[in-house]
């Protein structure tokens, strides 16, 4: 029997996390110039994986870059928000990130994490930070599924949780 | 099941993204303070039939604490309120107290 959808685990992608007034025009500017993307609303990413720019919190976004730029990237920042209050660190490493795509990818991670992942409530360029089964994950939903990330401390544990969901049997409670 | 609404990112969370953080709206009685008012502090809670007011942290979301107003028995919620208060704001008030005339909770009716 086939997979209800194909996960793929990726190599480290360029990500930053930056903290501090998401409001002030300063970190605005800053996070416009190293990704092209205005800080977005709550729950959203903007841009994509290779470029963009994510809400994690009320006081945290997570910016995306190509991972041989993440020096530059925070050298710019650092640059425009000299003298503010924030914190810009390389979480790169730290990261692992998985796509999982396919038609049925929001049953697969419908069964590790407690959210409604209906495109009515879930749709394209949302995003959530949630519970995946046992550890902190983060998903957002684009064209082709869903992209994953963790902490990769329990990278092979939550690739072994999204390939054993992904090789059920479907149950057809989702449609 | 648990679902409250984090009044920082507007996500409904469920009770297993969340950690409970007990009593809401205590009030700290540190050095200086008289006995009985350390012990308040420290080991006195409510623990009603009815309206409750707790502390919750989105642990697994956005990380921030914040406060819920809910019923024991029938695990209602009235609502979900931010942390930086001291009391439970008034429309959370007024939506107890058409569901639950006469409520009263500490010094809170």
């Amino acid at each position: 029997m086939s997979d209800l959808a194909k996960v793929i685990r990726h190599s480290a992608r360029g990500m930053i996390t930056l903290r501090g007034d998401l409001t002030s025009s300063p970190l605005k500017k800053a996070v416009k110039a190293a990704t092209g993307y205005t800080v977005p609303k709550a729950g959203h990413i903007a841009g994509d994986d290779t470029k963009g720019v994510i809400w994690m919190s009320p006081d945290e976004l997570l910016v995306m870059v190509p991972y041989g730029e993440v020096e530059a990237t925070l050298a710019a920042l650092d640059k425009t928000l000299l003298g503010k209050h924030y914190l810009a660190v390389d979480v790169s490493d730290a990261r692992a990130v998985f796509t999982v795509e396919g038609a049925q990818a929001h049953e697969v991670l419908a069964r590790v994490c407690p959210v409604d992942l209906h495109a009515d409530s879930f749709a394209v360029g949302a995003f959530r930070r949630t519970r995946m089964a046992q550890v902190a994950a983060a998903i957002w939903r684009h064209e082709a599924g869903f992209d994953v990330i963790c902490f990769r401390s329990v990278g092979d544990y939550a690739e072994g949780l999204l390939r054993n969901a992904a090789a059920a049997a479907p149950t057809g409670a989702l449609g | 099941m648990l679902i409250l609404e984090c009044p920082y990112c507007g996500v409904h969370a469920e009770e297993t993204e969340l950690s409970p953080g007990g009593e809401a709206h205590l009030k700290r009685f540190g050095p200086g303070s008289s006995e009985d008012e350390f012990e308040g502090y420290l080991f006195v809670r409510e623990n009603p039939k009815g309206v409750h007011f707790e502390r919750w942290r989105h642990a697994y979301g956005c990380g921030k604490w914040f406060h819920a107003a809910r019923c024991t028995t029938t695990l209602e919620v009235f609502g979900t309120y931010p942390a930086q208060t001291t009391e439970p704001p008034k429309d959370i008030k007024d939506k107890i107290s058409a569901k639950r005339p006469g409520w009263r909770w500490r010094d809170f009716a």
